[in-house]
Order: C-alpha cells, then structure tokens, then sequence
C-alpha cells in the first residue's frame, strides 16, 4: 500500500467520495456517506507534521452494523432508523490511529441475517459484475464498494461467512479472523459465540495490512484475546513449499455448481506447482454444520436482539397503551421478516421443553465439529473449499425460501462454529463472467499461514488483478 | 420429536419474543418454521453421549479488566438517541407499567 507519504489526502478523499455518489444509483454499496466527517478528517491529516501511519489517507467503509460518532448506523434495520452512536467502535479508533479516513457504511442484510443484502430495510446492494445480481451477505455492500473500486479497503463481519461469501461473488479477498483476534466493541451483535470482524480488499496483502491494524486485545471486548499480533505482511513471502493443503472432497458433492468445482480442482493444481502438498481430509460431523449454525446463531441473536424495545433508541411504535403493547408494537414494526424469523426460532429452541433437545445438543455437536477441525490439523497446514457452492444469483431468485438461502452456507459456517479463521481469494470466473472463490481455513491464531498461502496463489495466478469494467484503481 | 409448528405453537413464541404479528405472519411462520425445523433436528440423531457442549470456540482465558471507575456518557448524549425521554429530569419516558 505504498501510498507516497506526504501526498495530501483531501483529494484521495473527496475522489473517493465522488465515485460514491456517482455509483449509488446503480449499485447502492452504501447506507451511510460520512462527507463531512470524511473531509475534516483529510485536513486533519493533511495538517499532521508526519504520516499517520501505515493506512495514512486511504479512504475506507465500513459495514452499517459498526457504529462511529457523527455516523448513522442502522444495522440495516427500520428498527434503528437515524441511530447516531455516542462512541466510536473499537476498529473505527484504530483504524483512524492508523490513518485511515472513514468514509461511510455499507448495504447489508438486516442485523447482518442474510445472504445476499436483500434482508436489508432500505434495498439491497448490486454486485458491480452484473447489477442484476446480488453481491452476496450479509457484508455484500463492503464486498461491492471495494470490488467496485469505491474504496480500497472495507470492514465486514463473518458470523456464518458474511465476510467470505460476498468477497467469493464480488471477486474480492475477504478475511474471517480467529476468533477473539478483533474487538467487537461497537459491532451490534447478532450471534456473540460466532461474529468476528474482518477486512476486505483487493489483495492478500492489502487485506493483511488492515488485519494488522484492527487487532489485538482491547478492555472493551471481554471475548477479545491477549495474543500477540504477528506482522502478518512480513509473512508474506511466496514461500508455501511446506505448507500440507488439506481437502476435505467428501463434502464437494454434486451439490457444488460445475463451474465452483472446476475452478476449485484448477486452483489445487496451481497451489501443487507452487510446491505445496495436497492431502485428503476427513471432516465427517461438517455436514451438521448448517443445522448447528441455525440453532446457535438464532437462539443468541433471539438475546441479543431483546435490546430492542423502543426504550433507549431505535423505532417506538406510537398508540401503545402499555409498556408491553409498546414492546410487541415496536418490534412488530421495526424488524423485518428474516429476523423475526430467526428472533422466533432462537426463542423456540430455548424455549422449556425444547432447550435440551435443540439448543444443547446443537452445542454437544458444535463439540464435534470443532474437534473435526482439530484433527485435520494435525496432518495439514491449511483446509481448502470453495467459499460458496454457487456464483452469483440474481437478486429476488431465492428470496421466497429460507432454507434454500441457508444451506449454500455449508462451506463457510465451519470456521465460525470452531471459531478459526478463514480468506476468501478469486479463483476464477464462471462462463457468464461471474467471479468464482476459494477458500483456506488456518489453525486458531495462524492467520499467517493461511495469508501466504493465498498471496502466493493469487501472485500465481490472474484472477485478483481482473477488475470489473468501468471501475478506477481506487490506489491511483 | 414432532416438529410441526402449529399457530398456537408460533403464539406462545412470539409472546415469549415480545413480538406482535398479523395474521398473515403467523401462517406464514408456522410454515417456514416448521420447514426449518424439520432440517435443523437433524442432530438429534447425533450421538452426543459424553459430549460437552460449546458456547465459545477458543475460550481460554477470561479477559478481566480492573474494577475501576471510567469516565461515562454524559446523561444528555445517552439520552440523545431515546424516542420519549425527559432531558431535565435524566430519564426515559415509558407507556405506563401498570394499568
């Protein structure tokens, strides 16, 4: 990210806010754009003595789930129309200290709860490839703004994989830390044992960098780790010589679209002639992984989301003639369907006389899908899938079936049910011109490996550097 | 375990999540619900028998912080965001508790 270190950033600033402005009618990446707050942090910055930092002037998004004073964060909900945080979000304080300027959040699905932005309250996100398709979720807006070239670098955050599906169908790199590696001070939770926030960018190393940045322990987050934060660009050295790739075909079934398996063979080859290993793997409890994801995650989302009452902040529904009524009304009105959806299934499977046969056992078998992992672990380096079994869908096409939507998480959910951590990397195009993802999962804490493994295959291979036509280098 | 969600079923939840629904909602739920239930139970038929069960991947150490006093939110700003709230008197205003 060699940005020359004195080059003033008000104009890198005000060019990115104008590629905004000048995509929101057809692509709608964004929910919120900060301007004001955006330009007087470039003068800021351009008054300073010295550069900020390694992120020094470059524009950034963030996800509409992560909350920053003088931005409106609404978690793409009705429910939180207007919401202007008192504090900023942890990554928002180091990402600023780094040098970074916020410029906005971006589209996604309501409190993250989808798959391709449609859940979102104010109308999805486009995916810059084809404008009629979905960029993906629930962090679809951050994967289009930075496929797009709206900005270099955006946030996300992965609770099922809405940080690696989008950036698999937007053509982006994409990043799911291990668990506890980020603070998720001022993230509005929805499933607090699986969300973690990650970077988005258009390379391995650039997504490396921001990683660097928003790490580490933080007061704030009692779930954030006391680990060290290795320099994870200085691991990027091309080298994967010894790095055991472990594939776990059993769970490519015919399932998988042609095309994702073919690229994802392709890919295998490339990582072999570039003198890594490829090994078999079994991960034999993963194909629970979609039934555990939707037991968990919707009965912590169902607690999490009890904050919303029309109290403190948010929509009240007027009329009400009790406090009850107001909380029932309020809810009614403000969420919309996939969250009621998910809060009414969270609540069921806590429910008495249901807690034990859904919510523990969902648990028991987290357990096991967890020690799956651990095991493979012991043989291989890295585990690769696809990061989506299809491409891009058209926006509308699934939308009247839940579980359809679902189950075309099966690829990504793993890594969060053990809390690992994941990238997601363009591996290739479909026919029709669609970008195709390839998925390396690491051991906890090993982000490192997973990082020079997918910098050395995206040096070797042409697909990163593919930009959508009509887009600018967001760098120049 | 029947997992056939019936209406009354989605009646008790939504009262359990303080959530109002229309009549359209609760058809629709009782299907949809029933739908997913009907994939999700399949791990009942996992032998989990000596299983402990996770609620937090990675969880080696609790991050305690010192029991000091910080700096707060000015009432005023945590106030800021409320629908109904009484800036003089520092509270938010409710529909009454009691009828």
């Amino acid at each position: 990210m060699n940005q020359p270190s004195r080059t003033a950033v008000r104009p890198v600033v005000e060019a990115a806010l104008a590629r905004v402005n000048a995509s929101q009618p057809t692509l709608q990446a964004f929910q919120h754009i900060a301007t004001q707050r955006a330009l007087a942090h470039a003068d800021a910055l351009d008054r300073a003595d010295a550069p900020t930092g390694p992120l020094h002037g470059l524009p950034v998004a963030l996800k509409d789930n992560m909350v920053a004073r003088g931005i409106i964060t609404t978690a793409g909900s009705k429910i939180l129309e207007g919401y202007q945080s008192p504090y900023d979000a942890t990554v928002v304080t180091r990402l600023e200290a780094a040098g970074a300027v916020i410029i906005g959040t971006t589209r996604c699905d309501e409190f993250a709860m989808g798959s391709s932005t449609e859940n979102c309250a104010y109308g999805p996100a486009h995916n810059p490839w084809d404008l009629t398709r979905t960029p993906g979720g629930s962090s679809g807006g951050s994967a289009a703004a930075v496929a797009a070239g709206l900005v270099p670098l955006a946030l996300g955050s992965d609770t099922g994989g809405s940080i690696r599906q989008p950036a698999a169908l937007c053509g982006v790199v994409g990043v799911k830390p291990t668990y506890g590696r980020v603070s998720r001070y001022g993230l509005i939770a929805f499933a607090s044992s699986l969300d973690q926030i990650g970077p988005f960018a258009r390379s391995t190393r650039e997504a490396a960098q921001m990683l660097e940045v928003i790490s580490g322990h933080d007061a704030h987050d009692s779930t954030s780790a006391r680990q060290p934060v290795p320099a994870f660009t200085q691991s990027l050295n091309g080298d994967v010589t010894h790095i055991k790739i472990g594939v776990p075909r059993h769970l490519i079934t015919t399932d998988v679209d042609d095309e994702v398996r073919g690229a994802f063979e392709a890919s295998l080859d490339v990582a072999r002639s570039l003198g890594a290993e490829i090994h078999e793997v079994e991960l034999p409890y993963t194909p629970q992984g979609i039934a555990v994801y939707y037991l968990v995650a919707t009965a912590e989302a169902s607690a999490n989301l009890a904050r919303f009452d029309g109290v403190r902040y948010g929509l009240r529904a007027t009329g009400a003639r009790t406090l009850g009524e107001m909380y029932e009304q309020s809810r009614h009105d403000g969420f919309g369907a996939e969250v009621k959806r998910r809060i009414m299934l969270g609540t069921y499977v806590l429910s008495a006389g249901y807690y034990d046969a859904y919510y523990l056992k969902a648990q028991q078998v987290r357990t096991l899908i967890a020690r799956d992992y651990t095991r493979a672990f012991e043989t291989v380096d890295v585990i690769a899938l696809p990061t989506s079994p299809c491409a891009a869908f058209r926006l509308g096409e699934r939308a009247d079936n839940p579980l359809q939507m679902y189950l075309a998480d099966v690829f990504t959910v793993g890594a969060n049910l053990a809390g690992l951590p994941g990238i997601s990397v363009p591996c290739g195009f479909t026919a029709a011109g669609l970008p195709i993802g390839l998925q390396f999962i690491s051991r906890p804490w090993e982000e490192a490996t997973m990082l020079r493994m997918a910098d050395a295959y995206e040096a070797a291979t042409p697909f990163s550097a593919r930009v959508y036509a009509g887009s600018e280098d967001p760098a120049s | 375990m029947a997992s056939r969600l019936e209406q009354d079923d989605v009646d008790r939840v939504a009262t359990l999540a303080r959530l109002a629904l229309t009549p359209a909602e609760r058809e629709q739920f009782a299907r949809q619900l029933t739908d997913v239930l009907g994939y999700v139970e399949q791990v009942q038929q996992v032998d989990t028998t000596g299983i402990p069960a996770t609620s937090h991947p990675l969880w080696t150490d609790s991050a305690w912080r010192g029991d000091v006093p910080q700096a707060s939110l000015p009432t005023s700003e945590a106030l800021a965001n409320a629908p109904d709230a009484n800036t003089d008197a520092g509270l938010f205003r409710v529909p009454k508790v009691i009828g």
